[in-house]
């Protein structure tokens, strides 16, 4: 991932979106480890830095916000005080220009009157209103990067679209990397450059949006585009169904993990797992079959 | 003892709508006591037809009344004022037995799947339970039944003395759905049947309620948020707002043609899978929170977020009436955003 970037992840609960982002702060909550692999941030290796060392890169470096920012907020104190108490926490501001940054980080995420609603309860504010004081919070160390967990999934759509509107504005103004978790295909298609499509604890295609979502080469990506109903539907189209469920992660199918769902399965998928191959320029799939090679009679027989 | 009804089609015996919901309110008193509280007004003078064999969407944001408005069609909480129809007959006065008897023909789907069956009882007695308490049929004729409508809503019949617990959210939300329609209903109220599930089980859920449209003729109130799944499933669609339907037309009229800008704005809003239409989107962004429903705004209850809002919409209460064929709407200013 690279600087001021926005990348998706998109998958189904259980498909280790979450955890791939707890992984990236070396939160895998117990008695779940990081069993092998490398995370740098900015060529330091998150697995094995000290105490201290993860005290700053968290919520100093790289933050994070979390679905319901209900939880999130200690609801006895009042907002500002937890977003300077965020700073306090870290090293970047001293405790004078932490009290002083409070009062400008709610009004860059747009929330009007901030200096009285600095003295608020998180209870006084609306969703939507929380959601921006976490944000807030978040960038208030300057981090490179923010990940952002189903940010507007617990919103109504209204507010879901200022949130994303401020999202990208944040990543424009600031430069904050953004990487952002959700179901929701048309919610990554709107903030995000990168897309990396997760299913079963893998990533089963990764690459630039536009090219992801308009071509998608692996069938679970394929069928997830046309499983959600699209506003913009003219012609009553039946929604291809992916049958059966996600499968249970502690006993995983042979071979490929989606071939019991797939409809376009062939007999090496039961056996043999596919790597994550190049199939375009710096797009990624995980499949012996892809979707160029299916043949449109085969793909629209799916959906009956 | 009379036999079990059959797994078939009952014709609804009216001419006019199924449904016929006039000037329908929903207060819930507010602490206060001796008359001197205040109420929330869920649902404010609301007034529409469903017919037979459609399916009316309705949509709006958290509080607008929609579920309070199905719980009251539904007969579940009682409307305090106001008139509801159900296959010509009036439902708010009817009590006892004859309610009883009219609440066979008309089911509801609720949201959680986890929440809305009975943890201790098998799913057999779930879905058969509807039957026992009308006393429909002998034991035999039951579970004949209940394995039918099970097989029909894609759940293995073999699976009837299994507890919900053993069942994923989609297969529950079919054990929900095989409970509604075991007593032939000709209305049934899905009340966000699916925006608890996972994104891959929605379709399914979504295309099994189609198929059993299709085959048992069933009429539909669908509510839900997500207005994506509202056009896909929905022939008409009624948009509220605070407790007020605010535009309510054909699911294309509205969603290619809306004339109140409260729809407009919530169009606006649902980002486009397709990253190149994405791109062209332009969000409308309301100003402020929604207001509260205990003391809503004077005039039109939006004029206070609304982009185009003029002197008039914070005076006089527009009427929800008819601005095309077919098509209503509550605004003083139509199709002017």
């Amino acid at each position: 991932m690279n600087p001021g970037e926005t990348l998706g992840i998109v998958g189904e609960s259980g498909s280790g979106k979450s955890m791939t982002a707890l992984s990236i702060l070396n939160l895998v909550p117990e008695p779940g480890r990081i069993s092998s692999g490398q995370i740098l941030f900015k060529d330091r290796d998150v697995i094995t830095m000290t105490s201290g060392e993860l005290h700053e890169y968290r919520g100093g470096d790289v933050s994070m916000i979390f679905q319901d920012p209900m939880t999130s907020l200690n609801p006895v104190l009042r907002v500002g005080f937890q977003i300077e108490e965020a700073m306090r926490a870290h090293s970047r501001f001293n405790s004078r220009q932490a009290k002083d940054r409070v009062v400008p980080l709610l009004e860059r995420v747009r929330i009007p009157s901030p200096q009285q609603r600095a003295r608020d309860y998180p209870h006084q504010f609306s969703g939507g209103m929380r959601q921006r004081a976490m944000i807030a919070m978040g960038l208030a160390n300057e981090p490179s990067l923010l990940i952002a967990d189903e940010p507007t999934t617990a919103l109504d759509v209204t507010v879901q679209a200022q949130i994303l509107e401020l999202l990208k504005d944040l990543n424009r103004e600031l430069g904050t990397a953004i990487i952002l978790i959700s179901h929701n295909v048309a919610v990554i298609s709107s903030l995000c450059s990168r897309v990396m499509v997760m299913y079963a604890g893998r990533v089963v295609e990764a690459g630039p949006t536009r090219k992801v979502f308009d071509h998608p080469e692996h069938p679970y990506t394929w069928s997830l585009l046309r499983s959600v109903p699209r506003v913009d539907e003219r012609r009553h189209e039946r929604l291809v169904s992916i049958e059966g469920m996600p499968p249970d992660l502690s006993r995983l199918p042979t071979g490929c993990k989606f071939h019991p769902r797939c409809h376009f399965k062939v007999d090496r998928c039961h056996e043999e797992e596919p790597p994550l191959a190049e199939v375009a320029p710096e797009q990624e799939a995980r499949c012996w079959v892809l979707m160029r090679n299916v043949s449109k009679e085969t793909r629209e027989a799916v959906k009956t | 003892m009379s036999q079990a009804p059959a797994l078939e089609v009952v014709e609804t015996k009216t001419t006019g709508p199924l449904v016929s919901v006039t000037d329908v309110y929903k207060h819930f008193p507010t602490g206060g006591g001796f008359g001197r509280g205040s109420a929330v007004r869920a649902v404010d003078g609301v007034t529409f037809d469903i017919s037979a064999g459609e399916t009316l969407g309705l949509v709006g944001e958290s509080g607008c009344g929609k579920s309070t408005l199905g719980r009251v069609i539904m007969q579940l909480q009682t409307a305090t004022k106001g008139s509801i129809k159900f296959e010509g007959r009036e439902l708010t006065k009817m009590k006892g037995n004859e309610l009883r008897n009219v609440r066979q023909r008309m089911q509801i789907i609720f949201q959680d799947p986890y929440a809305s069956l009975n943890p201790r009882m098998t799913i057999g007695d779930i879905v058969g339970e509807p039957l026992k308490n009308y006393n429909l049929g002998n034991r035999r004729a039951r579970e004949k039944r209940v394995q039918e409508v099970m097989r029909v809503c894609g759940l293995n019949p073999n699976f009837s003395n299994r507890y919900p617990h053993e069942f994923s959210g989609g297969q529950r939300q079919r054990i929900g759905i095989a409970r509604a329609l075991v007593m032939t209903p000709s209305l049934v109220v899905a009340d966000e049947p699916i925006s608890a599930l996972d994104v891959s089980i929605q379709a399914q859920i979504v295309n099994l309620l189609e198929d059993l449209q299709n085959e048992f003729k069933l009429t539909y109130l669908f509510i839900a948020h997500d207005l994506s799944v509202v056009r896909h499933v929905s022939d008409r669609v009624a948009v509220m707002y605070l407790g007020k339907i605010v535009e309510i037309a054909s699911s294309r009229d509205v969603y290619d043609t809306p004339l109140h800008p409260y729809t407009k704005v919530l169009l606006s809003s649902i980002p486009f899978a397709d990253p190149v239409l994405e791109a062209q989107r332009k969000p409308i962004l309301l100003k402020g929170e929604i207001p509260s429903p205990i003391n809503p705004p004077s005039g039109c209850r939006f004029h206070t977020r609304c982009p185009i809002a003029q002197q008039i919409c914070s005076e006089v209460e527009p009427p929800l009436e008819k601005k095309k064929e077919g098509h209503l709407a509550a605004c003083h200013f139509p199709g002017k955003l």
